[in-house]
């Protein structure tokens, strides 16, 4: 090392809205006020994950991981861990009380986790390509070229076992083979970096933090199957990650790794940046080969598949972010250390977002086969504010919840499926008692009855129809037939529609009707909320021997509901209660009640 | 060709590579229900009705889009299959207007009909329904966005089979529908009124403007002398809204239901196709040979002079100069006939029954055609219009009596007939302008090489030694490449591909128009094109310099081929539009 320290400071989107930008700025400054600069280095780097905690700070060699470190810290940083060596324990991340400043890699966040995917993320200064080379950056690309044949890269490919990232699982390996034995004047690589989950990042924090590993994976796959060109497809609300790979690959055409006769050789693979509108049906395949072509992003029927017949009818290779950014690596290490992690059928290691009620949230990435009990109580750090596990949602809207009863299941593609739910893009949501099953079952559904292209009636139709029978259930007004409805349209969606989006919109009715039918039942029948989460069943009472005349019920009520004297008995107006439930915490006595 | 084998219900089937699932069901009896599928398109796969199961698959497949494979073995129903089927269709109907007794489609819809089969007696789930004002603007075709069901035909003739791309999908979820570009009004849309859309919409989405009622009052008013004329076309697709089969040539049973109706005149449109033909034969010789621009063009398609006006300005100087048929017999109804029968043509009012939705854009498109003093053609009307016109007045068509029509403006050669189909133009060109040229008849007047429904059909005909080379594109989509391939001669120079272009702007020409009966695909073309072609060969005539009624009206009236009289009657002009009006 050349430097006594180095100090890495997120640079993900998280950190950046959060003063990550001003953070950066202020601890340059102060590295020059204190002239230190031949012995700190400071590195922009991608995200740390642990989002939770950012902005983060984290300082080499002693692993020392400062969180919500503001602009305002900066001085204190400088002054005292660079130029005197004395940690600011302030800033330190405590895992708990016993245990105090522990190095990073020793924090329970990260002590499960198994980065391959985010190998670079938080470590590298994505903005500069010599710090991708010094981590064995390119290295695959130039093995690839000038040691291995095409077959031999699929086989290689094949071998590890890798499936796609994007949701659906499909062999990577085998994708690539069609698409290199389908004859063609002309093929493309394709990224779908579209990532449109609700809560999801996975994607973008790898752009973030890592781009030239998949600049460097889809000039792999054109050289393997035979493709010049490649489009990358990314949504226009990921800035910074265009920015950063855009800055990418300008530097990989600098330096001869992308463009014509890379390395010298007679290979050349150049790629584009196709912006996308935000449209999350655009991140099904066909729908997203027909937005780059210009066209309306609508679904169109497999076969034939991309592989044959993609981008302007030409064979297209398209792999999501993640699977590329596990390509080079693989490459590296050999099929075989890589099908050596995660379960028979699923190899390698997935990126989840985990948040919802939950105390550590962030970007984490562990084996396949790891438990969702690992996962939310080890790596996740339990249910926030100590409440009951409920379920936890994974697939995002696509996806399903999976309950207490599946806490110990290992995780890998068809595990999830066969408990009603899917890896999906990696979404990860966990849920505790306070959280009504209708109420998430409505905001997913209503996330895909939004998103839906239109273009087939069991999804257009269906879609709005079970979410406007799941509103009326959420209020109290559920009928007898409600769920024999959900079911039946349910079901027409999941065999009649044509796309993965709509054949998976009900995913989340059909799990929830699966495991907390009592739960509709209850909103149905009883009309109740046992969550206590659907404002029209809720009714806000005050206790009368409770009640102390304090009038702060009455102060904090917006709509001005609640009537009586100082020291005396207050009384909410049913007819004009919002349900905001303001008085319910504004008392100090117990005595509003929720019923 | 290796066939391939698969099982549908237990049954070994064997189809070409390539065949569709829903066409491949058909050979073990079963008809696959569909909303959104048609012949004549690509799959689009949309209305989610088609589906089947195939083993292996754990979704179901659709039938439409689903290709044949080798040792597939397919379910096309079964009690799950029905129930998906069932509840799609209730979806879909919780949206749709189902007011059937006041839809243009009331009897003849794909939506009523699998309504019917499937028993559906009440829709279970919530109705919502869209209020959108429908679209009369071109006052040629109607777009009522309420009933569509997303199936998305109409866009997709409109812009694979037509390359118009008036029509697209837009906006998204429950609110998609279809509509121009940027929410325009189809008048103000690059929208040809060929009325594809029309003909392809499974429900009543789309439909002609109807203007019966307009033809009503105007034979009611005592003062008018109505008169009527038919087109080609219409004579082999009439019958099929009163149970004939398609093709089946009912001209004379026309003549005599439009007498029935109340019309003061029957002309005939095949007479001025004739006239159209002396013209526009005439001057192609006099480009021919005085050096004047070549390819030349037609122009009888009124959606095809729309589309060249808007995408294709640069061709007007080929653009042949001579009116389509319709304008031709309405100038010279309220002229020459007018002074003959000694009738005020300010009280003659001129119908048209015509195979096109066009056409009613056509009478109106520019100052040309009121040459007469007064607009030339008060209204044109469809095929579908006339049939319920017959249906409103109780008329039974299949007993009528087969009756002549008037005189002067209806009599017509073979060569007027197949103005009707593709190639039939070009065809009848080519009989006369082999005279013009020859001062000789053909031998054989057939010119096969431009009949039948390729898209793009090339031909070389030897007049006497000069090799005239022709081309006949039909379907709008094919005519760029036609247009294309004179461009680049002109580019670089190089000797013209052709001399002489054909264009109609629909599949098949005119039998295949977008007024025509519903339900067209290229099996009832053909037979309408049969049709067609009998009532050429049954002609004793089959050349249009032979028809003595043609003859009579440049000795009576109009002079010679391209006189004067005839430049200020028959001929028109042609201006550069804008795709997009604003």
């Amino acid at each position: 090392m050349a430097y006594k320290n180095y100090i890495l400071v997120c640079a993900g989107t998280a950190c950046e809205s959060n003063k990550g930008k001003a953070l950066y700025e202020a601890l340059e400054k102060e590295i020059k006020a204190a002239g230190v600069e031949a012995e700190a280095q400071l590195v922009k780097t991608g995200c740390f994950g642990f989002c939770e905690q950012g902005p983060i700070v984290k300082i080499l060699p002693d692993e020392s991981f400062y969180v919500k470190v503001g602009p305002k810290d900066a001085h204190e940083i400088i002054a005292e861990h660079i130029v005197k060596g004395r940690k600011v324990e302030r800033l330190l991340y405590k895992e708990n009380k016993a245990e105090n400043d522990p190095r990073s890699s020793d924090i329970s966040f990260y002590r499960k986790q198994l980065r391959i995917v985010l190998r670079n993320c938080a470590v590298i200064n994505p903005e500069i390509i010599d710090e991708y080379i010094a981590r064995d950056g390119y290295a695959a690309l130039e093995k690839v070229l000038f040691e291995m044949t095409p077959d031999a890269v699929i086989k290689e490919i094949v071998d590890s076992g890798l499936r796609g990232r994007g949701g659906a699982g499909f062999p990577t390996g085998r994708k690539w083979q069609f698409t290199k034995n389908t004859p063609a004047d002309q093929k493309y690589i394709v990224c779908n970096a579209d990532e449109g989950d609700p809560g999801a990042y996975m994607d973008r924090s790898v752009l973030e933090g890592d781009p030239h590993s998949v600049l460097e994976a889809m000039t792999i796959a054109g050289y393997t199957v035979g493709a010049s060109k490649g489009f990358i497809y990314i949504r226009a609300e990921y800035p910074l990650a265009i920015d950063r790979l855009n800055t990418a690959m300008a530097q990989a055409r600098e330096y001869g790794l992308l463009g014509d006769r890379i390395l010298g050789t007679d290979f050349s693979f150049d790629i584009e940046i196709r912006l996308g509108a935000g449209a999350f049906v655009c991140g099904e395949e066909t729908a997203l080969l027909a937005s780059i072509e210009g066209n309306r992003g609508m679904p169109v029927p497999r076969p034939p598949f991309p592989a044959v017949k993609g981008l302007w009818g030409k064979p297209t290779v398209i792999n999501n972010v993640e699977t590329y950014a596990n390509i080079p690596v693989i490459l590296l290490k050999g099929s075989k250390w890589f099908s050596s992690i995660g379960t028979e059928t699923s190899k390698g290691t997935k990126v989840f977002a985990l948040t919802g009620k939950i105390n550590n949230s962030g970007l984490i990435e562990v084996p396949m086969g790891t438990t969702l009990r690992d996962i939310i109580y080890d790596i996740g750090g339990g249910i926030a504010s100590g409440k009951k596990f409920k379920a936890a949602q994974t697939g995002g809207p696509s996806g399903g919840c999976i309950t207490a009863a599946f806490l110990d299941t290992p995780i890998d593609y068809e595990s999830l499926q066969s408990i009603g739910s899917m890896m999906g893009s990696g979404g990860m949501i966990v849920m505790d008692e306070d959280d009504c099953m209708i109420d998430v079952t409505k905001f997913y559904l209503e996330f895909t009855v939004d998103e839906s292209c239109g273009k087939c009636a069991p999804c257009r139709i269906g879609g709005r129809t079970c979410y406007n029978i799941l509103d009326r259930i959420s209020k109290g007004q559920g009928k007898p037939d409600d769920i024999q409805k959900l079911k039946e349209i349910g079901h027409a969606m999941r065999k009649a529609s044509l796309c993965g989006l709509g054949q998976t919109a009900p995913n989340p009715v059909m799990s929830t009707l699966k495991y907390f039918e009592e739960e509709y039942r209850a909103h149905i029948e009883d009309k109740k909320c046992p969550a206590g989460k659907c404002k029209e069943m809720i009714c806000y009472m005050i206790d009368e021997t409770k009640c102390v005349g304090c009038t702060a019920c009455a102060r904090r009520c917006p709509v001005s509901c609640i009537s009586g004297e100082v020291k005396k008995l207050h009384v909410i107006d049913q007819s004009k209660c919002i349900k905001c439930g303001q008085c319910f915490t504004a008392c100090k006595f117990d005595a509003v009640k929720k019923g | 060709m290796n066939m391939i084998e698969l099982e549908i219900n237990g049954i070994p089937v064997s189809v070409k590579p390539g065949t569709s699932l829903i066409d491949a069901a058909k050979l073990v009896g079963v008809k696959i229900p569909t909303l959104c599928y048609h012949a004549d398109l690509d799959p689009w796969a949309a209305c989610g009705i088609c589906v089947v199961k195939v083993e292996g698959s754990p979704k179901m497949l659709r039938a439409c889009a689903t290709p044949a494979g080798p040792g597939m073995k397919v379910i096309t129903h079964d009690p799950e299959i029905v129930n998906v089927r069932r509840t799609v269709l209730e979806l879909i109907l919780s949206t749709h207007p189902n007011d059937c007794l006041q839809c243009s489609r009331n009897r003849n819809c794909e939506l009523q009909t699998l309504a019917e089969e499937f028993g559906i007696r009440e829709v279970s789930y919530e109705r919502r329904l869209r209020h959108l004002p429908a679209d009369d603007s071109t006052k040629s075709v109607v777009l009522n966005p309420e009933k569509c069901i997303a199936c998305g035909r109409c866009a997709k003739v409109c812009q694979n089979m037509q390359g118009v791309w008036a029509i697209e999908f837009i906006g998204r979820g429950e609110t998609t529908r279809i509509a121009p570009a940027a929410d325009v009004v189809l008048d103000e849309s690059p929208c040809i009124k060929c009325g594809q859309c029309t003909a392809h919409c499974p429900v009543g989405a789309l439909y002609e403007h109807d203007q019966t009622r307009e033809v009503w009052n105007a034979i009611e008013e005592h003062k008018k002398h109505c008169v009527v004329q038919i087109a080609p076309a219409v004579r082999v697709a009439i019958g099929e809204a009163f149970g004939y089969e398609p093709g089946e040539v009912l001209t004379g049973q026309l003549y005599a239901a439009l007498r029935r109706l109340g019309f003061n005149a029957v002309f005939d449109t095949n007479f001025t196709a004739d006239l159209t033909i002396m013209e526009e034969g005439s001057e192609f010789v006099h480009r021919v040979t005085e050096g004047g621009v070549l390819p030349q063009i037609t122009s009888c398609c009124p959606a095809w002079t729309d589309y060249m006006e808007k995408f294709a300005p640069d061709f007007i100087p080929n653009f042949s100069s001579a009116k389509s048929p319709q304008q031709m017999l309405g100038a010279m109804a309220k002229t020459y006939y007018a002074e003959k029968a000694g009738i005020d043509p300010k009280d003659m009012y001129v119908v048209s029954v015509m195979p096109c939705t066009a056409k009613k854009f056509e009478v109106s498109r520019d100052k040309g055609m009121t040459s007469s003093g007064f607009q030339d053609v008060d209204v044109s009307i469809t095929t579908r219009e006339l049939a319920r016109m017959i249906k409103q007045a109780g008329i039974d068509f299949k007993n009528l009596p087969n009756e002549e029509p008037d005189s002067l403006l209806a009599e017509y050669s073979g060569a007027g007939t197949i103005f009707g189909v593709t190639g039939g133009v070009m065809e009848a060109a080519l009989r006369t302008a082999y005279f013009l040229i020859t001062k000789e008849d053909l031998k054989d007047v057939h010119f096969m090489d431009v009949r039948g429904l390729e898209g793009v059909k090339a031909a070389t005909v030897d007049v006497k030694g000069t090799k005239v080379r022709v081309a006949v594109a039909h379907q709008m989509g094919n005519v760029e490449a036609v247009l294309n391939q004179v461009r680049q001669a002109k580019e670089k120079g190089e000797e013209l591909p052709y001399h002489f272009i054909e264009v109609m702007a629909c599949r098949g020409g005119c039998i295949g128009g977008g007024g025509q009966p519903h339900g067209a695909t290229d099996e009832i073309r053909k037979k309408r094109m049969a049709g067609i072609y009998t009532d050429d060969e049954k002609s004793v005539l089959r050349c249009s310099h032979h028809n003595p009624m043609i003859k009579k009206i440049y000795e009576d009236f109009l002079g010679k081929p391209l006189s004067h009289k005839a430049h200020e009657l028959l001929h028109t002009g042609y201006q550069e539009r804008k795709v997009y009006k604003k």
